[in-house]
């Protein structure tokens, strides 16, 4: 059936009738993210006690993450100090590539890499697994047996990738550092007493605290936005797929977009 | 004692509850009975505070539910059993720890004792020995049987069932009857059942109520409502496909075929 109505529509009114329901759906996500947080931070300290959940997030968080952030890292290095010396090179400022790869891992690059790799990670699976308790009842059952869910479930997600993801970053920094030290020392042939002076003589400890803050931000995130997109996951396994799908799409451009404005602030 | 006046649910614009009434006596089954889609879930979810209803009130024993404040309402909760239409078993944990949840949760036993409190509860469903079992590894019947033990761990004395025997087997579907006239006589619970079995309903209620169109339209005991004279009612419960209900589809058939 066709709606008369529809097809006076042109495309101009069309658009823009799209564009307003997409950020509508936005604006009402946003909120009800907002709104979880909130309930998370209200939770947390309420008996009973969630700290065997949160040790075990922790595990799936940290742990599980810990190689395919390690890997990332490391190579993010690597090229790193591959294109900071093809460019230095043209000037003869190649004994800065070390303060580049340095500055670059611990400001930017090392949280951010960390945090892609934990939305696509752990974010997909916190939204398949919360999406799939929502489309089997789980949820329901866990209300009717006297327990909150966004305390079960939600608080032990968020409380974890807080924490965790700045330890991950530590590690993601180190690896990173010494991947860049490889490739410029082993390959491209810099002299490396130079190379860890350099290193070590632009690095604040500003530098690296500040892309730990940004990391346990993401962690944050992450968890709260693809334990949303779990939570109002409906319509059986495709619903489960699609709210999967968002959980990634939407943690990974707010880490990005968060990244920004972080930095903005912390300059 | 159950008294809900005036329930009304909608969703967007479609309305699903519009003012309904029930009561539900202490220490019996009432089971609702209507076709699929006309709200029968709705209305427990509204029971058990799943679901904020738009209007109306829900009394247990004289307090009303859709008043309260969510910490008033997990008090009562602890009051309330569920079993879940596809038992809704917690798949990362085994039965033991399904079975055991609400215990640890409320710290009604030490931990020492929990096996022993499962292993009665399990029995209490005619199942033992099957604690360290997954919800996975577990057939239909024995589902929604673990999923019993679990509503029944922490000694509710309102439990209700979301179509209890729907998927089952006729054998196993009687076994899960048994079960739920077996547990109201030893531990006298109230509940609620929906279902549109009606062999089931018959068996195991001592009152039915009617839902059809967002309304209770007739309860009575199941002679009554066997016998009745509701045409709507009659249809629905001798299963026959012409009637009342399908008349205004049939209607809209014709005259889409027309």
């Amino acid at each position: 059936m066709t709606d008369p109505a529809a097809e006076k529509k042109n495309g101009v009114v069309r658009l823009s009738e799209l564009l307003g329901e997409r950020v509508y759906a936005m604006v009402i996500d946003l909120g009800a993210i907002f709104t979880l947080f909130t309930q998370v931070v209200s939770s947390v300290l309420r008996p009973p006690s969630e700290i065997r959940n949160i040790v075990k997030q922790m595990e799936e968080v940290g742990i599980r993450s810990m190689p395919v952030v390690l890997v990332t890292a490391t190579f993010t290095g690597m090229v790193l100090a591959l294109q900071s010396y093809s460019g230095f090179q043209r000037f003869g400022a190649t004994s800065f590539v070390g303060s580049v790869v340095a500055l670059s891992i611990t400001r930017e690059l090392g949280p951010v890499f960390a945090g892609l790799m934990v939305s696509g990670r752990v974010g997909a699976s916190m939204a398949a697994e919360l999406g799939t308790m929502k489309v089997t009842e789980q949820i329901d059952a866990l209300v009717t047996l006297a327990t909150n869910p966004v305390k079960y479930l939600v608080v032990p997600r968020v409380v974890a990738a807080t924490l965790v993801l700045p330890v991950l970053v530590v590690f993601a920094d180190l690896l990173g550092i010494v991947g860049g030290y490889f490739v410029s020392v082993h390959l491209l042939g810099a002299n490396p007493y130079v190379y860890i002076a350099k290193t070590y003589q632009y690095l604040e400890f500003k530098d690296i605290y500040t892309g730990l803050v940004k990391a346990s931000v993401f962690g944050m995130l992450i968890a709260l936005i693809s334990c949303h997109h779990g939570f109002v996951a409906a319509g059986g396994a495709e619903g489960v797929g699609r709210a999967t799908t968002r959980a990634v799409v939407a943690s990974s451009m707010m880490v990005l977009i968060s990244d920004y404005f972080m930095t903005s602030f912390m300059f | 004692m159950i008294a809900i006046h005036g329930l009304s649910k909608s969703f967007g614009k479609k309305v699903v509850l519009d003012g309904l009434d029930l009561t539900v006596p202490k220490g019996k089954n009432t089971v609702v009975i209507g076709g699929s889609g006309t709200g029968k879930s709705v209305l427990i979810k509204c029971a058990v505070g799943l679901l904020r209803p738009d209007a109306g009130e829900i009394l247990i024993d004289g307090q009303d539910i859709i008043r309260m404040d969510e910490r008033e309402l997990v008090r009562v909760r602890r009051r309330f059993g569920m079993l879940f239409q596809g038992a809704a078993l917690f798949d990362s944990m085994d039965v033991g720890e399904n079975v055991a949840f609400v215990l640890r949760r409320l710290k009604m036993y030490p931990e020492r004792q929990i096996r022993e409190v499962v292993e009665e509860k399990l029995s209490m469903v005619g199942l033992r020995d099957i604690q360290r079992l997954m919800p996975a590894e577990l057939s239909g019947g024995m589902k929604k049987r673990v999923g019993l033990a679990r509503a029944i761990a922490s000694e509710p004395d309102i439990l209700l069932y979301d179509e209890p025997t729907t998927g089952l087997d006729p054998i196993m579907a009687d076994v899960i009857n048994d079960l739920i006239v077996s547990l109201r006589e030893t531990i006298g619970v109230t509940s609620i059942t929906i279902t549109h079995d009606m062999a089931s309903a018959y068996k195991i209620a001592d009152h039915i109520a009617m839902l059809y169109k967002g309304k209770i339209i007739e309860v009575g005991t199941p002679e009554e409502i066997r016998t009745t004279s509701n045409p709507v009612v009659a249809q629905f419960v001798q299963g026959r496909a012409h009637g009342p209900i399908t008349e205004e589809s049939e209607e809209f058939v014709r005259f889409v075929s027309r």
